[in-house]
C-alpha cells in the first residue's frame, strides 16, 4: 500500500489526525447516501419488473391481435389503412429529483384521432378495431416503462458510483491516515525518549561532576 | 458518456420513435409514434444512430430482436438522461427476454449481484 510521507512533527501529526476525522465522517454519509439509494433502487426495479412483465405480455396480445387482423384483412391493405399520416403525440419531459439524482419523467400526450377511427372501415376487418384498442391502452405503461427503466440505469450509476467511493474512503484512505498517524507518533514517542536518556545521562555527568568538584574543595 | 444535465434541455416538444421489424411496428403507426421500419441489425444500426443524433427523441422503443445487436449504441445512452431506449418484445418472439435480462443486469451493476431472480 502506498504510504502518505510526511514529516513527522507534532503539526503534520495534528493535521493528518483532523482529515481521519473527515474522512471518517464523510464515510459514514457516503455509507448512509448508498443504503438510501439503493432501498429507492429496489423498489423502483421492482416496480419496473412488474410493469415490464404486465407490459411485455399486454404487447404479446397485442401482436397476436394484429395478426388476426393482417389475416382477416391482407398485409397491404391494413399498412395502406394504418400508414396515413397523422399528428404525432407531443412527449412531455420533466424532472424528477431522487436522492440528487435527476430523473427525467414523461408524459405523452396523443393525437386526438390516435388508437381508432382514423382508418377507412371499408377495406379493413372488425379484428383491427380491438387490437389497436389493446395496443392504445398500452402507451401509458410504456411511457412509464421508460421512465422506470431510465430511473434505474440512472440510480444504478450513482449507486456503482457511491460504492467506489466508500470503498476508497474504507480501504484506502482511512486505513492510510491511521498508518501515518501511528508512524508519526511512535517516531515522536522514540524522539522523546531519545531526550530523555540523554537528559538523564547529562543529569548524570552534572552530579558526577559537582561530586567530584565538592572532594576537591573538602581534600583542600 | 453522453452526460447532460436535464435542467437546461427544454420541456415538451419531444418525440417518441418506434424501432423494429415491419410486423412489430404496425400497430404503432396508428397511434401517433414516430415509427421506423429496420429488416435488419445494420439498418436499424443506421436508424438508431440518426434518433439518437436527432435530440428530439426522448424516448425510443426497440424491438428485442434488434435490441442485442445495438448494445454498442444503447450502452453509450444508459447513463445519459435522454434519451430513453427502452426494449420491447418483438412479435415473432426474437430474442425474447432480452428487455427483463437489462433490467438484471442493471441490478447486478448496481448491487454487485443479481438479487432479483
Amino acid at each position: 500500500m502506498a504510504e502518505i510521507r510526511v514529516n513527522p512533527t507534532r503539526m503534520e501529526l495534528k493535521k493528518l489526525k483532523n482529515r481521519l476525522i473527515t474522512a471518517r465522517r464523510g464515510h459514514k454519509l457516503l455509507k448512509d447516501k448508498r443504503d438510501e439509494l439503493m432501498r429507492r433502487f429496489l423498489d423502483v426495479v421492482r416496480e419496473d419488473r412488474e410493469l415490464r412483465q404486465a407490459v411485455e405480455k399486454g404487447l404479446r396480445a397485442a401482436y397476436a391481435a394484429f395478426s388476426i387482423a393482417t389475416g382477416a384483412t391482407g398485409p397491404r391493405p391494413l399498412r395502406e389503412a394504418l400508414i396515413l399520416p397523422r399528428a404525432e403525440g407531443e412527449l412531455t419531459v420533466g424532472t424528477h429529483n431522487l436522492m440528487s439524482v435527476i430523473c427525467p419523467t414523461f408524459s405523452l400526450r396523443l393525437p386526438e384521432d390516435a388508437g381508432g377511427g382514423c382508418y377507412g372501415f371499408a377495406f379493413t376487418s372488425a379484428e383491427l378495431d380491438p387490437a389497436l384498442e389493446e395496443l392504445s391502452a398500452l402507451t401509458a405503461d410504456l411511457i412509464r416503462l421508460a421512465e422506470l427503466e431510465k430511473t434505474a440505469s440512472l440510480l444504478a450509476l450513482e449507486i456503482e458510483r457511491t460504492r467506489r467511493r466508500v470503498n476508497a474512503l474504507e480501504y484506502i484512505m482511512i486505513p492510510q491516515y491511521e498508518e501515518a498517524i501511528r508512524r508519526i507518533s511512535m517516531k515522536l514517542d522514540e524522539n522523546e525518549r531519545g531526550s530523555r536518556t540523554r537528559l538523564m545521562k547529562v543529569k548524570d555527568m552534572m552530579l558526577m561532576a559537582a561530586r567530584e568538584a565538592a572532594a576537591q574543595r573538602g581534600d583542600l | 458518456m453522453e452526460q447532460s444535465d436535464l435542467s437546461d434541455l427544454k420541456q415538451s416538444g419531444y418525440r417518441v420513435a418506434v424501432l423494429g421489424d415491419r410486423d412489430s411496428v404496425l400497430g404503432f403507426l396508428a397511434l401517433g409514434y414516430a415509427v421506423y421500419e429496420a429488416a435488419d441489425p445494420i439498418e436499424a444500426e443506421r436508424i438508431l444512430r440518426m434518433l439518437c443524433a436527432d435530440r428530439s427523441f426522448a424516448v425510443i422503443f426497440l424491438t428485442e430482436g434488434l435490441a442485442p445487436h445495438l448494445t454498442h449504441i444503447t450502452d453509450k445512452f444508459k447513463d445519459a438522461p435522454l434519451p430513453a431506449i427502452v426494449t420491447i418484445p418483438q412479435a415473432d418472439g426474437l430474442g425474447q427476454g432480452y428487455g427483463m435480462d437489462s433490467l438484471h443486469r442493471a441490478v447486478e451493476r448496481a448491487v454487485g449481484a443479481d438479487i432479483l431472480s
